[in-house]
C-alpha cells in the first residue's frame, strides 16, 4: 500500500510539473506566422523576381531576429515564409498561390513579380478571400475587377512616365517623342497613360509602335525612329530588351537627345553598357538616394547599407517594394493587434503612413480597391560622375540628386 | 527611300549571321537526321564564350572567334557520345526527346550559374554613316565573318577527304561502311562541327547586342525558319535562308507595324512548307 501511494503521489508530482513547464506566460509562446508567395527562380523573369525575394527576406529576418516577430494582440508572431518556383509562367502561379493557400495554409500572400502574374494570382487569392500585398506590379486593370483583398504598394503603370513627360515640357516643348514599347501588358499600360499625357502637355508624337517580346535585333526599328527624325525616345519593356535598345541606339548613332526606358535601366548592370547607357533615363518606384523621412521602418539610407551589407549589391526598386510589402503587412498587423483577415484589411484601407518608399494609401473606391494612391514615381537617369558610369534622380526636383542630361 | 534602302542592307546583315546560325543546325538534320534541340542552347554557350573570353582571359573580342569554334567542335563531339550516338537511326521521337532532354540540363545549369540577367560585351568598331542611318562596324564584320565560315565550311565539305566522308554518309549510311568509312566517327565529327558553327554565331551574336541565358530560344526558332527556306543539309541553302529572312524583315518593317513582321514571317514559312517542301534552294539545286 505504502510503495503504491508513493507512486502514486510521483505520478501526480510528475503531471504537475510538467503542467507548469509548459503553461505559456503572458507572451512568451512563439506563434507562427505564414506568409505565402511565389519567386521567379526560373525564366525571364528571375532577375527581378529574385530582387524583389530580397526584400521579402530581409525585412523578414530583421523582424525575426531584431525583435522576435510582429506583435499582435499580445502574443508574438515569427513569420515564416512558403515560397515556390513559379517559373516566371502563369500556369504555375495558379496552381502554385491554390497550394499555398490550400495545403500550406498561408494567412497572409505576397505577390509574384511582374503584371501579367500578379493578374493570375490575384484570380487565386481573391477567390480564397485572402489579403495579397502586391508589389512588382504596376498595371491597374487587375484592381479594376471587383476586388476587396488586394493591396497595391508599387505606383500603378499609368503614372510611370508621367515624370519624363513633365520633365520634357520644361525642357524642350517642341520634342518629337517616338513611342518604342514591348507587346506586353505591363508596357502597353504605361504607354496608354503616357500617349494622353503626352497630348495634354502639347508635346508631338511621330512614332507609336509596339515590338513583339521576341524581338532580336532592333535595327529596322531604330531606323524607323531615325525616318521619322525623332528626338525623344520613351518606351522599352523588361530587361533584355531594354538593354538591347539602348545600346543598339548608341550603335547606330540614332541621333536622340531623350531617352527614357522603362525597368531596363533601373538594374545595375546596366552600366555594363558603357557608353551607351550614358543619358538613358528610367522611371523608378524608388532609389537608394531618395530623402523620404519614415514613420516607422528604416529610412533609405539605411536599408540600402543593411541590403548592400547583406547581399553585397546595391538594392534596386524591386528590393525595397519587396521589403516595404513586409513593413506594411507588418504595420497593419500590429495595428490591428491580430491576425483576422477583416481587421488587418480595415487597417490596410484606413492606412496613409509613409516609409522609405515614400507615402502609401490604398484607394478604398470599390472599382479600385487597393491600387495604390499616395506614391510617386522618381525619375533616374545615368551619367557620367568622375569617369563612372552611375545612376543619379533627375526628377521630381523635390528628390533630385543632380542635373538632368539633355 | 533611304530609310528602306537602311534596313534593307541591315536585313541583309543580320541575315548573314542568321544563316551562321542555322548551317549547324541544318548539317546535323541533313548529315544523321537528328534534330538538334540543343541548338539553341549552343548559341548561348557561344556567347558567354565571348563574354568569359573577352572579361576573363582579356582575349579581343573578334580573336575569341576561332576559339570558340575548337571548343564548340569538342563540345559537340562530346555531346555526340553522351546524348546523340545511341539515338541515332532510331525514330525521330528519341532523338527529339534526347536532344530536348540535354538543352533542358544546359539551360537549367546556365541559370543556375548565371541567372537570367543580361550580359553585354561592348565592341568599339566604328561603322559606316550614310545619310543619317548607321550600320554599325559589328554588323558589317559579323556579316563578313559569317561569310568567310561559311567558304571555309564549303571548302572542307567540297574539297577535303573527311568532307567527301560526311557527303557519302549523309548519302547512305550502309553504302559508306561498306566502302571502309568509320561512320560513327564521322557522324561524331558532323555533330561537334554543327555544334562549332552554332556555337561561333552565338559568339558573333553576342558582339551586336546583349545576352542572357534564355536568348538562345528566338534564335533557335528563326534558325528552323531558315533550314526550311534553305533545304536540309544544305549549309549554302542555309546562308542564302538566313540572308532572305533578314532581307524580309528588312524589307516589312518600314511599311507596317513592327508587330506584324513575325507574322509575315511565320506565313511566308508555311507558304514554303506547302509549295517548297524541300526547301527553295533545294529546288533550285535539283
Amino acid at each position: 500500500m505504502r510503495i503504491k501511494e508513493d507512486a502514486m503521489t510521483m505520478r501526480l508530482v510528475l503531471i504537475a510539473a510538467v503542467a507548469l513547464l509548459t503553461s505559456a506566460p503572458a507572451v512568451a509562446a512563439d506563434d507562427a506566422l505564414t506568409i505565402g508567395f511565389t519567386v521567379s527562380r526560373t525564366g525571364k523573369l528571375n532577375n527581378d523576381s529574385t530582387a524583389q525575394m530580397r526584400g521579402f527576406e530581409l525585412w523578414r529576418d530583421e523582424l525575426n531576429n531584431r525583435e522576435g516577430g510582429i506583435q499582435a494582440g499580445g502574443k508574438r508572431y515569427k513569420v515564416n515564409f512558403v515560397s515556390y518556383d513559379d517559373e516566371s509562367a502563369n500556369a504555375r502561379v495558379q496552381q502554385l498561390y491554390t497550394r499555398i493557400i490550400n495545403q500550406d495554409k498561408a494567412q497572409f500572400l505576397f505577390s509574384p513579380y511582374s503584371s501579367g502574374l500578379v493578374a493570375t494570382a490575384a484570380i487565386v487569392s481573391e477567390q480564397y478571400g485572402r489579403i495579397m500585398l502586391t508589389t512588382g506590379a504596376a498595371e491597374e486593370k487587375t484592381y479594376k475587377l471587383g476586388n476587396k483583398n488586394l493591396f497595391q504598394v508599387y505606383s500603378s503603370a499609368d503614372l510611370y512616365l508621367a515624370g519624363a513627360i513633365q520633365a520634357l515640357k520644361e525642357l524642350n516643348p517642341g520634342a518629337q517623342i517616338a513611342f518604342v514599347y514591348k507587346d506586353d501588358p505591363f508596357s502597353k499600360a504605361v504607354l496608354q497613360s503616357a500617349r494622353k499625357q503626352a497630348e495634354q502637355a502639347g508635346l508631338n508624337t511621330v512614332l507609336d509602335e509596339a515590338y513583339s517580346p521576341e524581338t532580336t535585333d532592333f535595327g529596322p526599328i531604330i531606323n524607323k525612329v531615325i525616318s521619322a527624325k525623332a528626338d525623344v525616345l520613351l518606351g522599352g519593356g523588361h530587361y533584355p530588351d531594354g538593354a538591347t535598345l539602348a545600346r543598339q541606339l548608341y550603335d547606330h548613332k540614332a541621333g536622340l537627345r531623350w531617352v527614357t526606358l522603362l525597368v531596363a535601366p533601373d538594374s545595375p548592370n546596366f552600366a555594363t553598357l558603357g557608353e551607351a547607357a550614358i543619358g538613358v533615363s528610367v522611371p523608378s518606384q524608388w532609389e537608394p538616394q531618395v530623402s523620404f523621412k519614415p514613420d516607422f521602418g528604416p529610412t533609405a539610407a539605411e536599408f540600402t547599407q543593411r541590403f548592400q551589407a547583406k547581399y553585397g549589391i546595391e538594392p534596386g526598386y524591386h528590393a525595397a517594394g519587396g521589403y516595404t510589402a513586409g513593413l506594411i503587412l507588418q504595420h497593419a498587423i500590429e495595428q490591428a493587434g491580430s491576425l483576422d483577415q477583416a481587421k488587418v484589411a480595415g487597417v490596410l484601407n484606413n492606412m496613409d503612413v509613409t516609409t522609405m518608399f515614400g507615402r502609401t494609401k490604398f484607394s478604398t473606391n470599390p472599382k479600385e480597391h487597393g491600387l495604390q494612391t499616395g506614391h510617386e514615381m522618381v525619375l533616374a537617369q545615368w551619367q557620367k560622375k568622375n569617369g563612372n558610369v552611375v545612376k543619379e534622380v533627375i526628377w521630381p526636383k523635390s528628390a533630385k540628386s543632380s542635373d538632368m542630361l539633355y | 527611300m533611304a530609310g528602306i534602302i537602311a534596313s534593307i542592307i541591315d536585313g541583309v546583315l543580320v541575315g548573314a549571321v542568321y544563316g551562321l546560325a542555322a548551317m549547324g543546325l541544318t548539317l546535323i538534320w541533313g548529315v544523321m537526321n537528328v534534330i538538334n534541340l540543343t541548338h539553341g542552347a549552343m548559341i548561348v554557350l557561344g556567347m558567354f564564350a565571348l563574354y568569359f573570353l573577352t572579361t576573363g582571359l582579356g582575349l579581343p573580342p573578334y580573336g575569341a572567334v576561332p576559339v570558340t569554334i575548337g571548343l564548340g567542335f569538342v563540345f559537340g563531339v562530346l555531346v555526340y557520345w553522351i546524348a546523340v550516338h545511341r539515338v541515332i537511326g532510331r525514330t525521330h521521337l528519341m532523338s527529339l526527346l534526347s536532344t530536348f532532354a540535354m538543352n533542358m540540363v544546359l539551360i537549367g545549369l546556365g541559370t543556375a550559374l548565371f541567372s537570367t540577367s543580361p550580359y553585354n560585351v561592348p565592341v568599339p568598331l566604328s561603322g559606316v554613316t550614310w545619310k543619317g542611318y548607321t550600320f554599325t562596324g559589328t554588323h558589317i564584320m559579323a556579316a563578313v565573318l559569317a561569310l568567310v565560315i561559311a567558304g571555309l565550311l564549303y571548302l572542307l565539305l567540297y574539297r577535303t577527304r573527311i568532307g567527301k566522308a560526311i557527303r557519302a554518309v549523309a548519302d547512305n549510311r550502309d553504302a559508306a561502311e561498306l566502302n571502309g568509312i568509320p561512320t560513327t566517327q564521322v557522324l561524331s565529327f558532323a555533330f561537334g562541327l554543327g555544334v562549332a558553327l552554332a556555337g561561333v554565331s552565338g559568339t558573333l551574336i553576342a558582339t551586336l547586342f546583349p545576352f542572357t541565358v534564355l536568348s538562345g530560344g528566338a534564335y533557335e526558332l528563326k534558325s528552323f525558319i531558315v533550314t526550311v527556306l534553305g533545304g536540309l543539309g544544305n549549309p549554302a541553302g542555309a546562308l542564302m535562308g538566313g540572308v532572305a529572312l533578314g532581307l524580309i524583315e528588312g524589307v516589312t518593317t518600314p511599311f507596317m507595324p513592327v508587330s506584324w513582321v513575325p507574322i509575315i514571317e511565320f506565313v511566308l514559312f508555311v507558304f514554303v512548307l506547302i509549295l517548297f517542301p524541300r526547301g527553295i534552294f533545294a529546288f533550285a539545286r535539283s
